[in-house]
């Protein structure tokens, strides 16, 4: 028994120690997904944790600033305008009309600064009767692994 | 022809059926005729699964577009290589690859035991007829690779019709590797059915001892194997092409792939603890349901985009038909476990804390837990929105912190734990085999701080590396210097002969140094460098000890695609080493862009380039260079944890020598002649490991 319970003790410090560093782990890279509707209920604290938000490239609105890309994202008639910031160059895919998708912050000025962009060409979907669920989605990311990944992979 | 697929997957469903009514029936009413049915129809269903597998090759090389799988997937001017691949670059035919490798294994484990163990194998044929009747099912009503395509003609009438030529094979898809990488991870998903099925045949049929282990070990060795080898190749195939200068990602389908091979790492380790000392019965048979699950579950996310569904812009049902089959397989296991609890009481305590068993049960709770870091982690997007309503992503950040920490820790008992007795070690024991491979991990560990080497992880991973090391170095030695002072050889064939002798245990030091070199690759991840730039011609840019000169940028059109390629002359202390060509292709039938990385590959370094494209800001081009330290070490672990593997499947040389008049009895089922003179010498070799 004795050797019983010096095991449990060793096991309880492994086990506390894991969840300690996962929580850590966990509230650094916790990444809140919304969409643009949601945006204008969130508030306080909420509005500006690190967050994912989707929609379509607004036509005509992708502007080239010093520093990066403004442009607008729309989603069921809500506007977002976004500031990407990152530095990486932007997908051949982002263009007007494309489904993107952006991780950033709200800025104070109701302006989202992204640093990712992952863009896909909606009308390339449309196109392509055979797509099936699964099959990897020839999509463009600026930074990170292709979501979509090939099958099996 | 076009319809001989459909109808032999249609066949093979119905046999399978019939699989499971006749073989509970035999179970039940005992009729040995019924039995024998049952078993032969289990068995045919892989004849007419790979029938169909057949017929959708032939019609993706024959270029039959009025399927509409083979339109999807394939078009005339695909190389032939990955015509072939094509059967799985889809869903259906995903589906129908894995409905066709379980039932390879299904029936080679079927035939092999024909004739042995009449009591357990009706179980085991149940189970896994049971298993493929549910992949039947999605290959024939769900997502059946064989529909084809039709439009009405002018008078209203349904016709076939088919495309002049297909959509091609995504481009992504197109590289070396989507021929070997699928299988290769199918074969692991999948092979965790056979030892699934006996453990579950065994708790069923309430089997006596440990034969299902014993039956299953090299089947379970197969598939760990296989899983871990797709784990690495798409690692391999990620690096190599996404062009994002990294390996991992804690992407949701990577880490589906990881979560079986982690319990089955687990499951291998801890039978050992049931058959050396009739501990952990209830514990293993878990394990091996839980891979299965696991499996399942892997290949529910990998195929249904449930966790990723955000990025994947794509939604199916198939989710759906997973979670019903997950429940139903924990259901059963639940209930047969329940009821025939009694049946896997242990036979022993744990006797110390310094103890080959006790080092197991470590190894078993942190694979575990890492299990289930991984699982919360890529299930958390899922979860979190069904209890909050919020969807809540966690990061790489989140998995690093907790799978590091556990990984040396694992890193640790795998130089610890063999040289442990069973029972209890003694400190003059302990002192013994540990004393010079600590002292050599310490000392390269003082060294490398002197030269600079700062990273925490990273140094204890090359102290626990070089302890690991030695100690298996030394294993291999002190047997054979025996050896060799014994039969007057030399040391190198005393190593050969000794691991001949007992090929499970030194081959699982080769494994366990195959994954001490993987350790070292992944330790290098802190020291990698990346710089990106924007370049004009005779501009150069500098990465570690390289300078990269841009040469040239042109363009190459051909009918495929239209690409944009640097030209790029690498120096090395002012001498020209090597000329690199990154490109951007821009693939006209798909309308994507890909990347094409070049790389260059050396023991130290990899220097990986990729062209990322042109400046948001003025149109310039950019370079985005990476130097990424012992990579290579990743790969070459890989092939010799294979070896391994392999090394561990052979039969013991010694046994067979000393047993040649009862080898063969003792060989088809050492149980039976357990408690004999001759079974204690049959398990000498296994005993000391």
């Amino acid at each position: 028994m004795k050797v019983r319970s010096k095991f449990l003790v060793g096991s309880g410090i492994i086990v506390i120690t894991l969840v300690s560093l996962a929580y850590v782990g966990f509230t650094q890279s916790k990444t809140y997904y919304h969409t643009i509707t949601e945006l204008s209920t969130l508030n306080g604290v909420s509005l500006h944790q690190r967050m994912r938000v989707s929609g379509n490239v607004k036509n005509g609105t992708i502007s080239h600033v010093p520093g990066g890309v403004d442009f607008v994202l729309t989603e069921q008639g809500r506007d977002l305008r976004v500031s990407y910031v990152g530095r990486d160059p932007l997908p051949d895919t982002f263009k007007d009309g494309a489904q993107a998708l952006v991780e950033g912050k709200m800025m104070s000025d109701n302006r989202f600064e992204a640093e990712q962009v992952q863009a896909k060409c909606a009308s390339k979907y449309e196109a392509a009767p055979a797509q099936t669920p699964g099959t990897p989605q020839p999509g463009q990311t600026s930074k990170g692994p292709d979501p979509a990944r090939p099958p099996g992979s | 022809m076009d319809i001989l697929g459909s109808f032999s997957l249609l066949l093979a469903f119905l046999a399978a059926v019939y699989a499971i009514g006749a073989g509970i029936a035999g179970i039940v009413t005992r009729k040995t005729l019924l039995t024998k049915s049952a078993r032969n129809a289990g068995m045919a269903v892989f004849v007419l699964v790979t029938l169909a597998v057949a017929c959708l090759e032939y019609y993706f090389f024959t270029d039959n577009f009025s399927m509409a799988y083979v339109a999807a997937h394939s078009n005339r001017a695909l190389p032939f290589y990955y015509k072939f691949a094509a059967l799985w670059a889809g869903q259906e035919g995903s589906l129908l690859l894995w409905t066709w490798l379980l039932s390879t294994y299904a029936f080679f484990a079927i035939f092999i035991n024909r004739n042995k163990h009449p009591e357990l194998m009706p179980y085991v044929g149940v189970v896994l007829a049971g298993v493929q009747t549910f992949f039947l099912t999605l290959n024939n009503f769900v997502a059946s690779p064989f529909a084809v395509l039709a439009g009405a003609d002018p008078s209203g009438v349904m016709r076939v019709s088919a495309l002049s030529d297909g959509h091609g094979l995504n481009p992504l898809l197109q590289y070396p590797e989507m021929v070997i990488h699928p299988p290769m991870l199918y074969l692991g998903y999948t092979g965790f059915t056979v030892p699934f099925a006996f453990a579950l045949g065994a708790l069923l049929g309430r089997y006596p001892g440990e034969k299902w282990i014993h039956i299953t070990r090299r089947w379970t060795m197969i598939a760990w194997c296989f899983q871990g080898v797709g784990v690495l190749l798409g690692a391999h195939w990620a690096y190599a092409v996404l062009g994002w200068g990294g390996y991992w990602a804690w992407d949701p389908v990577e880490n589906a792939a990881l979560l079986p091979w982690i319990t089955g790492t687990a499951f291998l380790h801890s039978v050992m603890m049931q058959e050396k000392r009739g501990m952990m019965k209830v514990w293993n048979v878990w394990l091996v349901f839980t891979t299965f699950m696991l499996c399942i579950l892997g290949t529910m996310l990998t195929r249904s985009g449930i966790v990723s569904s955000v990025h994947a812009f794509a939604q199916s049902s198939i989710g759906n038909w997973f979670v019903g089959f997950l429940a139903l397989i924990f259901i059963v296991c639940f209930v047969s476990y329940w009821k025939n609890r009694d049946y896997l009481r242990s036979d022993n305590q744990l006797d110390s804390l310094a103890s080959r068993e006790s080092s197991f049960l470590f190894n078993n709770l942190i694979l575990l837990a890492a299990c289930f870091a991984v699982l919360w982690g890529t299930l958390f997007p899922v979860l979190s929105e069904a209890v909050t309503g919020n969807k809540i992503s966690v990061g790489p950040p989140f998995f690093n912190k907790v799978n590091i920490p556990i990984a040396l820790f694992l890193l640790l008992l795998t130089g610890v734990g063999p040289l442990l007795a069973w029972r209890k070690t003694s400190f003059d024991a302990l002192k013994r085999n540990f004393a010079w491979p600590l002292g050599g991990g310490v000392l390269a560990g003082v060294v490398a701080l002197v030269f600079g080497f700062r990273d925490i992880y990273s140094l204890i991973c090359l102290i626990l590396g070089v302890f690991v090391t030695l100690t298996i170095f030394s294993e291999f030695f002190r047997g054979a210097r025996v050896i060799a002072a014994r039969d007057g050889s030399n040391l190198i064939s005393a190593v050969g002969e000794l691991t001949m002798r007992n090929t499970r245990r030194y081959g699982g030091y080769v494994v366990h140094f195959g994954m001490v070199l993987i350790f070292i690759g992944i330790a290098g991840v802190p020291f990698n460098k990346d710089i990106q730039k924007e370049m004009a011609i005779g501009q150069t840019l500098n990465i570690g000890p390289y300078s990269i000169l841009c040469q040239n940028f042109d363009r190459i059109t051909n009918g495929n695609y239209d690409s944009e390629r640097a030209t790029l002359e690498v120096f090395r202390n002012g001498k020209s080493q090597m000329m690199l060509y990154p490109e951007r292709r821009f693939f006209l039938a798909s309308q994507v862009t890909e990347t094409m990385v070049a790389v260059q590959s050396s023991p130290l370094r990899d220097l990986y380039i990729v062209y990322a494209g042109r400046s948001p800001e003025n149109g310039q081009p950019v370079i985005h260079a990476y130097l990424n330290p012992l990579v290579k070490w990743i790969w070459f672990g890989g092939i010799v944890v294979v070896l391994g593997t392999g090394l561990a499947m052979l039969p013991n040389r010694r046994a067979a020598l000393v047993l040649r008049p009862v080898n063969e009895q003792a060989w088809g089922d050492r149980v039976q002649v357990s408690g004999s003179p001759i079974a204690a010498i049959a398990r000498r070799g296994d005993t000391s490991d």
